[in-house]
């Protein structure tokens, strides 16, 4: 039967994150609020909540059913996998340098390091270039974590590095022969060249760099331009770069992308490859196109997980310990 | 046959992998941010006891093994084959002693094991955690010794060797940690 009492001692209603733990993150949440009051970047929020969600087929939102009182039909909102879209419209209407601590969703993502409810950090900087905005989120990561000053290597560097390939142009059978060459126990039928790309890089690449200081990594295949602006160099590069540090993914940012048809055309790539691959179809956020076409300001922007930075800081091996109920017991 | 996706896959669920059935040790979820997510899945051979680590592709299948562990008492051996009996159904399994691995030091005759069937045949027995042995053979202790100090061999009824502390006598009754192998204290008849 079920009473108060044993329902005490059989619900895991207690947090595995220990207090000082939290009271450390809640350090690093005033640290970070500081961090953008002396450079006046505005803090701002968005909903969580939005009509419309991404379009990558890697990212899924989470679906809610919105109900207005009296009303017979539900709505479908989606739980936000990032405040990029929001943000992007309030920079097209020149508000400025912004930053959000927000929460974002992503479906099925549960691990080890990853929670499906987890908490981001997301700053734009009208003005900035990818690498205007690497020295900053360098000046973060020594004010913030107190790392070293962090190493920057290119995407094409760092595979012709370990597998001596160009990443630009390598095509499916030549980065199956690298994994097979470097022992990776792959199982499945991978889908395309970037799967191959990500393969290498989560199970080989990503386990061996990083562990003395932060390693920016930048300049990637355009194939996973996502919203960040193509360069042509000696190949046509995406102005995007990711942080790494201590074997962990920690923040992805982006010189953004400001033509509207470019980014359109992307998206729509995007819902062939969603329904190549059977995922439900989506509609592109309309909102977020217009703002483009209205015009966004020049500007770099990068979004982190704070879960992980907090992690980092603690050197705790699991999300868990840093937040305060996980998917699981929340 | 049922199958389990990469992402419902824990550790303790039996599944065929290469046609052999395995238990899973490990599943790690593994995504880039922007990217495909894998899941890196460590797992034993239970025909072959290797431990193998491999990735698959998140949201891939897995079919499950028709493997069940049951309550079972080992019953004798004829020299090359041991006898147990389930102790639900009553039911006789006959194995090889080559497929006992380490169980076999651990259980004489009426012991109580766990038989681990896959497709109703045997494929491994496991001791319980802890059993209680008679000391068969071992040197005789030191006067004065209480401790642990460095011990000595003890050869146990059901053939394992044990370390056990100097003061342990041959004919004395112990108990076993067997996952360890390990000698945990004396036990009074």
């Amino acid at each position: 039967m079920l009473t108060v009492e044993n329902m005490n001692k059989t619900e895991n209603w207690r947090s595995v994150a220990l207090h000082d733990n939290l009271r450390v993150r809640a350090m690093i949440l005033a640290k970070i609020r500081q961090f953008f009051a002396e450079r006046d970047v505005m803090e701002v929020e968005t909903p969580l909540m939005c009509h419309a969600t991404v379009t990558d087929p890697h990212v899924v939102g989470i679906p809610v059913l919105f109900n207005r009182l009296g009303c017979a039909n539900e709505t479908i909102l989606y739980l936000q996998t990032s405040p990029e879209y929001a943000m992007k419209r309030l920079l097209a209407m020149q508000i400025g340098p912004i930053y959000q601590i927000s929460k974002a969703f992503r479906q099925g993502e549960v691990g080890r390091i990853h929670n499906p409810e987890f908490t981001m950090l997301e700053w734009y900087r009208p003005g900035f270039d990818h690498s205007h905005l690497m020295d900053e989120v360098d000046v973060f990561l020594q004010t913030i974590l107190h790392t070293p000053a962090a190493d920057r290597i290119s995407y094409a560097d760092l595979f012709q590095q370990y597998f001596s390939i160009n990443p630009h142009v390598a095509d499916v059978e030549v980065l199956s022969a690298c994994a097979k060459e470097k022992m990776i126990p792959i199982e499945s039928n991978l889908p395309d060249r970037d799967a191959w790309l990500n393969l290498l890089w989560t199970h080989y690449i990503e386990p061996r760099v990083g562990h003395e200081r932060p390693l920016f990594l930048y300049d990637f295949p355009v194939s996973q331009a996502a919203l960040a602006k193509i360069r042509d160099e000696e190949f046509p590069v995406a102005s995007r770069f990711e942080v790494y540090y201590k074997g962990m993914e920690l923040a992805n940012g982006f010189h953004e992308l400001q033509d509207s048809a470019e980014q359109l055309r992307r998206f729509e790539k995007d819902l062939a490859q969603r329904k190549q691959r059977g995922q439900p179809v989506i509609e592109i956020d309309k909102r977020f196109i217009a703002a483009l076409e209205h015009g966004l300001p020049d500007c770099a922007g990068i979004a982190m997980g704070i879960d992980r930075l907090v992690m980092l800081a603690l050197d705790c091996k699991s999300i868990a310990e840093v937040i305060t109920f996980t998917f699981e017991n929340a | 046959m049922a199958v389990y996706t990469t992402n419902e896959i824990r550790g303790g669920m039996k599944v065929m992998i290469d046609n052999d059935p395995c238990v899973i040790l490990d599943n790690e979820f593994v995504k880039p941010g922007k990217g495909q997510a894998f899941n890196r899945i460590k797992y034993r051979n239970l025909k072959s006891g290797r431990v193998v680590e491999r990735t698959w592709k998140s949201g891939d299948s897995i079919p499950s093994a028709d493997v069940v562990d049951v309550e079972a008492q080992y019953l004798y051996n004829d020299g090359a084959h041991w006898h147990f009996m389930t102790k639900e159904t009553f039911e006789q399994y006959v194995m090889d002693e080559q497929h006992l691995a380490e169980s076999k030091q651990w259980l004489k005759e009426q012991s109580d094991c766990v038989l681990t069937l896959f497709n109703s045949s045997p494929l491994a027995v496991t001791a319980p955690n802890f059993v209680v042995l008679k000391i068969v053979e071992t040197d005789p202790g030191v006067r004065g010794d209480t401790s642990g100090g460095g011990g000595k061999p003890a050869k146990l009824e059901s053939g394992a060797v044990v370390r056990v502390p100097l003061f342990v006598q041959e004919g004395e009754l112990i108990k076993v940690d067997t996952r360890i192998g390990e000698y945990v204290s004396r036990v009074k008849e």
